[in-house]
């Protein structure tokens, strides 16, 4: 019969049609709410069915990539409250395919070298094209993609380039936006600190072992010197266990050691990453 | 890699290559010499007897396909320009590349429309951004950029406006990186800065009235009158570039007798960003964002086709892996995803080109979705997917498909990955295909606007060069899968879609068709995803963002939605110096297809001008680049 073949379709239209409004009236006023929204959203949905944005959004999975954000320490941290986990390495503004990353190194003011740390770090969001590579290759999982996607503004000419303040979120934010991703992340670093932290840690404690192990070896051989060569014995030893002493000039101290270890360390991925 | 390797591509009907080259090198011991630069292959024809080789190679050893012409700009290595062909049996198997070198002052190289009328579009091309003559093409004009552009942008020497440095990463940003606005270079602005031997007062866009000139226009009104009986006048219409139903800036100049067609011109370049010079400026790894944008309905697809020319390129090296097989499992399952989230576009948008507005787009849109949610719970974004790595995957599918509840969103979905996964290819995408099927396949309104519109002989559709379902529904069964395979397809059981009478309804049937053999591939991914669960998806150490890649070239080809899609990429670099591509090509299937474009619109009427191009179906990102 000629016009069978639309009265097919309009049957299909008119089911969509139904289906819609069943489903609506099947999931009442729950419809926007908890896991009867989820339904709606999954592969069993029936009918057409539209998320009210903005009223209502749409959680966006853990690996959503907008914008980035540089990760900071949390602002109670104990140790370093604020500290940024960025080293200035420099590898997401190489890896940035449109080139939109700025970073200026810090240095330091009397010997004009360079110290691990952004002194100004600049994405220009308007350039970023959300690919992801900054937080892909960042060594030191310092840069993160968020999942903030509202960034519209009236101005167009400052405001959508992003500083270091407002590019710093805290650590604790990246554990609430991306759980799983986090976990992974920190079983692969070791702790739930930043790298040279649990490195520092690691050291310490064995360091510390180390020192028992000196002190044990000086007690032994106490037991069998002379009581003034004793006390030559167990100098080193306190010596090599300086973390307990805590005094103002051992923190500088370590803190220089530490923020030369950071730039060797930048330095030597730059390096494999040149030769890889 | 496990044992169910695919075939290396090379090894296909491998001898048959090898004896046309040497047959021809038999034959053309004077024109005919074989490549021997390091890294490359196929052979040198002198440019003088490009013709004369070219057809001996289509009618004596069957290479009816030419795939994909492009041209390269060698100065400082060889200071040569060259064209690269890559053209293909349409029985299956390996390309036989072929070359032809020119100086590059006054570069001229013979057209090869004459044996391959689908080098129309690719030589103009290479006319336009390399500035190649091509003796004897019919209508060599600019096509991407404007008639009375100065210079030509492909060539190593031009530099563009704004140019910071020849290669990425530009050494401002890091360790002294003091932003500055890009809108500060802005080309109206006081700062921009040309380079020195740029003729502002060149610029002027002569191209209306070489578009315009030789179209028949205009009235002798004396004749008319002289004249007893009526006569009609031919009308020059305008479709577009600002046109509902040209998915895009896209434009065609039509000369009507009446409401027929008399002949057609399609205009493009209103997106033109110069593509591959940004891809020649980036690194290796900067690229694969990029393609993204090419066919920007399509991502995951596109991804693909550049890791397989930049693996090959790779594999000439010592220190390559090759992909895992996991990885690979993954790279199927997104593309053919990926195919299915194309067909239900074009087919949505092809009934709204049809005039039903909206309610089928909707339908099908609606089905996509839930595979954009996927995308974007696996690779971070519903269609930049930049899912595909060198040697392997971005990341390994999540266990769940979680929307995490936080600052910014409230409503929350959780689903596991393969329940999800499983649900939605043996359920809901069977099902909505069939819903489409009945929904459109039978409608007599569809029927009556589309059989017997808008028909491509096969031969013509093999001439054009055209690929994907334009060409199959012409009744050749050519799917790059399966006649010149990659990944793991071998292993896969699927058949190629094929339909016979290349009109606009056939392509719309096959379409319907492929969307069912993806879903059959697909069902054969399910099993392989879960037997490599927990397996690498990366091979090699995945912190590498500056490659190196061995000298040579290579021609990667994916069997895209649209059609076939190539990446040319040659690497030229010091393997100290930076790393880019010398050379990165996009044979671009929505752009190849368009070509007879022209010859399938003759004769019809002009509402159906725009079904046609529906059935094409072009994303003009990728037409443009
Ligand atoms: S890669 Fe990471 S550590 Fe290095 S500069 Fe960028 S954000 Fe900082
Ligand atoms: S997301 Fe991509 S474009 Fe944006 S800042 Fe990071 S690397 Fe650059």
């Amino acid at each position: 019969m000629y016009g069978l073949g639309i009265l097919k379709g309009l049957g299909v239209t008119f089911k969509h049609f139904v289906a819609t409004y069943t489903a609506d009236v099947r999931y009442g006023l729950k419809r926007y709410t908890g896991d009867k929204f989820e339904t709606r959203q999954g592969v069993d949905a029936t009918g057409i069915y539209t998320v009210q944005y903005p009223e209502e959004k749409l959680a966006v999975p853990e690996r959503f990539r907008f914008v980035p954000f540089l990760v900071v320490e949390d602002y109670d941290h104990p140790d370093r409250p604020g500290h940024d986990w960025c080293t200035a390495c420099g590898i997401c503004a190489k890896v940035c395919p449109p080139q939109c990353i700025w970073i200026v190194r810090a240095e330091d003011p009397v010997t004009k070298r360079p110290i691990a740390q952004p002194e100004a770090f600049f994405i220009d969001i308007d350039i970023c094209m959300n690919c992801g590579y900054c937080a892909e290759f960042c060594p030191f999982d310092a840069i993160k993609m968020d999942h903030d996607y509202e960034l519209a503004s009236f101005d167009r000419t400052w405001t959508h380039i992003h500083d270091k303040e407002r590019l710093s979120k805290q650590f604790s934010y990246w554990k609430t936006i991306a759980p799983t991703t986090a976990a992974e992340e920190a079983e692969a670093r070791g702790g739930w600190e930043h790298i040279d932290v649990i490195k520092e840690k690691k050291k310490k404690a064995a360091a510390e072992a180390q020192a028992a192990e000196t002190a044990a070896a000086a007690a032994e051989a106490a037991a069998s010197a002379p009581a003034a060569q004793q006390d030559e014995a167990a100098a080193p030893a306190a010596e090599a266990a300086p973390a307990a002493a805590g005094t103002t000039d051992a923190d500088a101290a370590r803190e220089e050691r530490r923020r030369k270890r950071e730039a060797a360390l930048a330095r030597k991925h730059a390096k494999d990453q040149d030769e890889g | 890699m496990t044992d169910q390797t695919s075939i290396a591509p090379q090894t296909v009907n491998a001898g048959d290559i090898k004896t046309a080259i040497e047959a021809l090198k038999q034959q053309f011991p004077d024109w005919v010499q074989d490549d021997t630069r390091q890294g490359y292959s196929g052979v040198l024809v002198d440019r003088n007897h490009l013709v004369e080789v070219a057809r001996t190679m289509r009618d004596q050893y069957g290479f009816d396909y030419l795939s994909s012409a492009t041209a390269v700009d060698y100065l400082g290595v060889e200071d040569s320009m060259e064209m690269v062909y890559h053209a293909y049996r349409t029985s299956g198997g390996p390309a036989l590349v072929f070359k032809a070198q020119t100086p590059r002052e006054g570069a001229e190289i013979p057209s090869l429309i004459d044996v391959w009328p689908g080098a129309d579009f690719q030589e103009r091309e290479a006319y336009d951004l390399y500035g190649i003559t091509f003796r004897g093409h019919p209508n060599l004009k600019r096509i991407l950029l404007w008639e009375g552009f100065d210079g030509h942008p492909m060539r190593k020497d031009w530099k563009e406006p704004y140019y910071e440095e020849e290669h990425k990463p530009f050494d401002s940003r890091w360790p002294k990186g003091y932003v500055r606005r890009a809108e500060e270079l802005n080309a109206f602005g006081k700062n921009v800065k040309y380079p020195a031997d740029l003729d502002l007062s060149r610029l002027n866009d002569t191209s209306e009235e070489a578009l315009y000139s030789g179209m028949g226009l205009g009235v002798d009104v004396e004749k008319l009158t002289a004249d007893e009986k009526l006569k009609t006048d031919r009308l020059v219409v305008n479709l577009g570039p600002h046109h509902p139903s040209t998915h895009g800036v896209f434009r065609m100049i039509v000369t009507l007798n009446g409401e027929t067609i008399e002949s057609l011109e399609p205009v493009m370049g209103y997106l033109h960003r110069n593509h591959e010079q940004i891809g020649e400026r980036n690194s290796w790894l900067a690229n694969i964002p990029y393609t993204d944008r090419l066919d920007y309905i399509s991502s995951m697809g596109n991804n693909h086709g550049y890791v397989l020319a930049v693996e090959q390129l790779l594999a000439m090296g010592n220190r390559y892996q090759a992909p895992t097989y996991r990885a690979e499992v993954i790279r199927v399952l997104m593309v053919e995803l990926n195919r299915l989230v194309n067909h239900y576009w074009a087919i949505g948008f092809l009934l709204n080109d049809l005039g039903a507005f909206f309610t089928p787009s909707l339908y099908a849109i609606a089905e996509r979705e839930k595979i954009l949610d996927f995308f974007e719970a696996v690779a971070g974004s519903r269609m930049m997917c930049n899912y595909m790595r060198f040697q392997g995957v971005y990341k390994d599918l999540p266990e769940r498909i979680r929307g995490v509840a936080n600052l910014v969103n409230d409503q929350v979905r959780d689903f596991n990955t393969m329940d999800y996964l499983t649900e939605l290819i043996n359920e809901r995408l069977p099902r909505s295909i069939d819903e489409l099927d009945f929904f459109l396949t039978d409608s007599e309104i569809i029927k009556a606007r589309t059989i017997g519109v808008g028909y491509l002989p096969p031969e013509m559709a093999i001439a054009y060069s055209c690929a994907g379902p334009l060409l199959r529904a012409s009744g050749v069964p050519y799917d790059v899968r399966r006649a010149d395979p990659y990944s793991i397809y071998p292993e896969l059981d699927f058949d190629v879609a094929v339909r016979y009478h290349g009109d606009i309804y056939d392509r719309y049937l096959i379409r319907l068709d492929e969307m069912r053999e993806s879903v059959r591939i697909l069902k054969q991914i399910l099993p392989r995803l879960e037997r490599t669960q927990g397996e690498d998806f990366f091979a090699g150490n995945k912190s590498i963002y500056m490659p190196r890649v061995p000298l040579g070239e290579a021609y990667g080809r994916v069997e895209n939605p649209k059609g076939e899609l190539g990446y040319y990429v040659v690497s030229q670099g010091d393997p100290k110096g930076p790393q880019n591509p010398w050379r990165y090509h996009v044979r671009a299937p929505s752009f190849i297809n368009l070509t007879p474009l022209g010859q399938m619109c003759k004769g019809q009427k002009v509402a159906d001008v725009v079904a046609i191009l529906g059935s094409i179906d072009i994303v003009l990102g990728e037409t443009d680049r």
